[in-house]
């Protein structure tokens, strides 16, 4: 590779550290020439670390090829102070969002990029809150485990040390109750409501602004879209979130290893098990660990029933927002209950299982859970999806609301960096549990599930699809399971984490869930990153929506399936 | 034809409809509040409607069930109550949102930190739920509950649990999991019988050195 781009590529040289260094000014001269020439047509993840100590800025990039196989990783480096990079959206329109978010919390400046605002943190906010010299109001200490907790002990609530209303910051010189937010002036700027004519005029047009939520049913949560109408029409779509931001990279970087496990379960929450994979494969990865034979199993089976039943929760909920109010979607649930009893009784909470370990589970499955899963995978659960299919797919108001909605063609697909069932709607045969196997994967016998239209009605019926094949996969997981240890090593709670980066990632319900995760050697990770699949989904929501009507952005938003707390973390 | 789909839909719902009814004869109108039919019902057996009628009918919490820590002691013959923890704190720095804080004494007279806590506090406002405390806890002593029905009036100072409010006997431990205490019970005997050999092996070291004294 060097000499293939002389004076551009060196080999990143730290130890346990992969990829390539790019100088700033030659990157995006680089990337099409990746993207274009080599193939790397997917740009996976796109992050930021602050490497304080070094009074650097490092920008890190994984590309992939559709068609498979591992990640090309490259860097760039830029002085702390001033970190400016150019933009990649020109190459890849999938950077916008995941650059935006590198602006908002680490203050990195990406040249040329056509809205470089703030996404998750509010238009007032002062700060970049990732950012190593960072410090919240209540500031008690970098890493965890804090010591006043123990061992003198100090009793009091936090909210008496932080009484309400004196837990923000504000920049100097601001006063909340008088501010007008600027943001919205420039969130509405080119969406077209007002047109100035030659002589300076303002003359109104026919196009008019609708925001969408952030209270709103259809929207899964407090999630807010600002739509320029044409009649019905829509125009411009732009989607506005971050109402549930929680700064979760910030907090993973506070908590040791293990104390981030749990941490994941409240990502994606309605793929939990899925969230606690993608970690623990990350941190694996660099500890130099692999789990036992059946732990891998039981890994599998929990990972495909948890995409089972957060299909299940996007079937009903989208018909939920096609106005087929909750009946199809309860009908699912009952379904989606039995299956988080499986979790409830193995790893003991429903949604927040938190039962990966590094090298291992918390716990084996208790007595009986085997036949139980058994007895859903080969008795109850594909009866049930041939009757969901039944009620829904040949359903004509189905068709008529869905079919020919929301096109997302596959090259923009793959350009938007979109995942998953989105992805392969279009006709993408993207899965990463086929184009990079993780865990024991390669052994199981399923088809990725695959459609061409790429419009409302296909996401869904790859959704149908995806619940078939994973029952495949956790029947053959239950035939083949083998007795034996759950956990390699000892089941500790302080773990040795040697310096170093890894990615680990995931196909979970949503899409490409991934954990970038860099380490110093210290009981904290210096950079817990995650590529959020929901997140990276909603790049791709204006394309899929402009030329369509109004009542259909509910139903193309449906489609993509997000969760909040995966998008805002 | 148009609407096929429709109707087949519509058969479905109805399929539904029935199926609740069907299984009330089934069980001879005795299907709420008869655990032999919940059992069922919550299981992948389940027909028609399968709600639970709370809090008449409450889900069976499996044995794993984990909710708010509570704190083990064992009822000594003589009465008295013997703490599980001895305050090493273990469950207090692995804890990730930081929720517990132990408040250790020392033996007035020698000075030496007691092994047992004064106090131990649980703020279960910012607890995840998360078991990592019960499963790092090397002394078997904390371990999590199954009653989640703990609604106060007052958020303010109810919320914050000390010792008083997190002890519970083993006997109730033995009583929510079974399986889970045995584990346990077995543990702390292998323990207690390696602690006695010490005790033994130390006495006979003890009584081999007085015995060339006497010579």
């Amino acid at each position: 590779m060097e000499q293939q781009f002389p004076g551009v590529l060196s080999l990143d040289e730290r130890d346990n550290f992969a990829g390539y260094l790019v100088p700033p000014d030659k990157l995006v001269e680089f990337a099409t020439q990746l993207r274009d020439e080599l193939g790397y047509n997917y740009l996976s993840s796109v992050t930021g670390v602050d490497y304080l100590p070094d009074e650097q800025m490092e920008v890190v990039y994984h590309a992939y090829r559709t068609e498979g196989g591992s990640a090309f990783v490259f860097k760039t480096q830029v002085p702390r102070e001033d970190p400016t990079v150019p933009t990649l959206v020109g190459v890849w329109p999938g950077a916008d969002f995941q650059e935006r978010e590198a602006w908002d919390l680490l203050g990195i400046r990406f040249l040329g990029h056509p809205n470089l605002r703030r996404i998750l943190m509010w238009d007032g906010f002062e700060g970049h809150p990732l950012r190593k010299d960072w410090q919240e109001v209540y500031f008690e200490e970098d890493t965890k485990p804090f010591k006043n907790r123990w061992p003198e002990g100090d009793v009091y609530r936090i909210e008496d040390k932080v009484p309400f209303g004196k837990n923000v910051q504000y920049p100097p010189e601001f006063t909340p109750e008088g501010w007008i937010p600027e943001g919205d002036e420039e969130l509405y700027a080119g969406m077209g409501q007002i047109s100035t004519s030659e002589n300076g005029d303002s003359i109104k047009t026919d196009q008019i602004v609708v925001n969408l939520g952030p209270q709103h049913p259809s929207t899964h949560g407090v999630f807010r879209m600002v739509a320029t109408l044409d009649g019905e029409t829509v125009t411009d779509l732009k989607p506005v979130m971050g109402y549930l931001h929680r700064n979760h990279e910030q907090i993973g970087e506070r908590n040791t290893y293990i104390m981030n496990m749990p941490y994941t379960d409240r990502l994606d929450y309605l793929a939990s098990m899925s969230n606690n994979f993608a970690y623990a494969l990350a941190v694996e990865k660099l500890m130099g660990i692999k789990p036992p034979e059946r732990a891998e199993y039981i890994r599998v089976m929990m990972a495909e029933l948890t995409r089972i039943q957060s299909h299940l929760w996007a079937i009903g909920f989208l018909l939920n927002d096609l106005g087929a109010f909750q009946t199809p979607a309860l009908y699912a649930i009952i379904e989606r209950e039995l299956i988080l009893d499986v979790f409830e009784a193995v790893s003991g909470s429903r949604m927040m299982c938190n039962y990966f370990r590094f090298g291992g589970l918390a716990r084996d499955l208790p007595p009986g859970t085997l036949q139980t899963i058994r007895d859903l995978a080969f008795e109850r659960l594909p009866r049930r999806v041939d009757e969901l299919n039944a009620y829904l797919t040949d359903n004509e108001i189905v068709r008529t609301r869905t079919i020919g909605v929301g096109v997302l063609p596959a090259e923009k697909a793959v350009a938007f960096s979109a995942g998953g069932p989105v992805l392969r709607a279009s006709g993408v045969p993207y899965d990463v549990r086929r184009a990079e196997p993780y865990g024991i994967y390669e052994r199981f016998d399923f088809d990725v599930a695959v459609r061409y239209g790429g419009d409302v009605y296909d996401r869904y019926l790859v959704r149908v699809d995806e619940i078939r094949e994973s029952i495949k996969i956790v029947q053959q997981a239950v035939d083949d399971i083998p007795e034996g240890e759950i956990q390699t090593g000892k089941h500790a709670y302080q773990v040795r984490v040697p310096a170093g980066e890894a990615y680990g990632r995931v196909e979970n319900p949503k899409g490409e869930l991934g954990f970038y995760v860099v380490s110093n050697g210290k009981p904290n990770p210096w950079r817990y990153h995650i590529r959020a699949p929901s997140f990276i989904n909603l790049t791709a929501l204006a394309e899929m929506c402009k030329g369509y009507k109004i009542a259909d952005v509910v139903a193309i938003l449906g489609s993509i399936d997000i969760v909040l707390g995966e998008v805002d973390r | 034809m148009y609407g096929i789909g429709l109707v087949k839909g519509m058969g479905i719902t109805i399929k539904h409809f029935v199926a609740t009814y069907v299984d009330d004869l089934r069980w001879f109108g005795r299907r709420y509040y008869n655990p032999e039919a919940f059992a069922v019902r919550q299981s992948s057996e389940a027909q028609g409607i399968f709600t639970v009628q709370y809090p008449e009918e409450k889900l069976i919490t499996p044995e794993e069930f984990r909710y708010i820590p509570f704190l083990i002691y064992d009822e000594l013959e003589d009465g008295t109550h013997q703490d599980r923890c001895t305050s090493c704190g273990i469950c207090a720095k692995v804890c990730p949102p930081q929720c517990i804080w132990i408040v250790r004494s020392d033996d007035p007279e020698t000075g030496r930190p007691v092994p047992e806590p004064t106090d131990f506090f649980i703020d279960i406002d910012i607890c995840m739920n998360c078991g990592l405390c019960a499963e790092f806890c090397p002394f078997e002593a904390i371990r999590m509950d199954h009653d989640y029905e703990i609604s106060t009036y007052d958020r303010l100072s109810s919320n914050i649990y000390n010792k008083e409010k997190l002890d519970r006997p083993a006997s109730y431990y033995a009583s929510i999991r079974p399986r889970n205490s045995a584990v346990d019970d077995a543990i702390l005997a292998e323990k207690q019988a390696k602690k006695a050999a010490k005790e033994e092996a130390r006495k006979q070291r003890e009584a081999a050195k007085s015995q060339p004294s006497d010579e």
